[in-house]
């Protein structure tokens, strides 16, 4: 089955752990991921910067080495992400700020992604809405 | 697609970000609705002051579903009644539903995204 998935929180949320592990599950049992759509706070989760306590599972950085290994289309949102200050070199150069904090594989495009990936799926799964 | 809208338009970006996602898919000519719900229907309501909030004013973009091919616009009737709004007095003509029309509503559509 074809899963598009949508993640609305960040990092620290519960429920940007679950979309991760829900991801990994989908994988582990064959499935297949069209895309990851982070949006509103869920493009914290895209985030380098943040940084966990070591006794904690940091769930940002899963992210980043899930997505790597598993070559996804990971799209942030970049209206969500601008506003809430997670840029790619190319925005953080646009807009003159000192700092990228969104390294490749993260993509920053467009809505039209999520609606893209929700028509290609079978199923669109949300994770972080209210 | 049904965008379920959950936030007052003062609570932050979320009403916004609930209302582009419909947008978005307006402009590609998806089948989508929008279901105004709980504190969202705050965004229908008239003569909001944004500005004293230093906010731009949502019901300008609210008005632009229909120019983005969404018609199926709804509102919670509860949630109306419940905040002392009447369907008549809405800055954004939206239809009110009762809980089993709700009911219906979500089970008319493939993926739901609530906000």
């Amino acid at each position: 089955m074809k899963f598009a998935i949508a993640v609305f929180a960040p990092a620290h949320a519960p429920a940007s752990r679950r979309a991760l592990r829900f991801a990994q599950a989908v994988l582990a049992e064959g499935h297949e991921i069209v895309r990851l759509f982070f949006y509103q706070d869920g493009v914290h989760s895209a985030s380098a910067n943040v940084v966990f306590p070591q006794d904690e599972s940091d769930i940002a950085a899963q992210w980043h080495t899930f997505i790597q290994q598993a070559q996804l289309d990971a799209v942030v949102c970049i209206a969500a992400a601008l506003r809430r200050g997670v840029l790619d070199e190319q925005e953080a150069g646009r807009y003159g700020r000192p700092a990228a904090n969104l390294p490749e594989p993260w993509v920053l495009s467009g809505l039209g992604q999520l609606h893209e990936a929700a028509q290609a799926a079978d199923r669109l799964v949300s994770f972080g809405g209210v | 697609m049904l965008i379920v809208s959950r936030q007052a338009p003062w609570a932050g970006p979320a009403a916004r970000e609930a209302l582009d996602i419909a947008l978005a898919g307006g402009a590609f000519g998806l089948p989508l609705a929008i279901l105004f719900l709980d504190d969202g229907v705050f965004q229908l309501q008239q003569g909001q002051a944004p500005a004293a909030l230093e906010q731009k004013n949502l019901c300008a973009n609210l008005q632009a579903l229909d120019l983005f091919g969404v018609e199926a616009v709804y509102a919670c009737q509860h949630s109306l009644h419940v905040r002392g709004l009447a369907a008549g007095t809405l800055a954004v003509e939206a239809q009110p539903l009762a809980a089993e029309a709700i009911t219906a509503l979500f089970n008319r559509f493939d993926e739901v995204i609530t906000l």
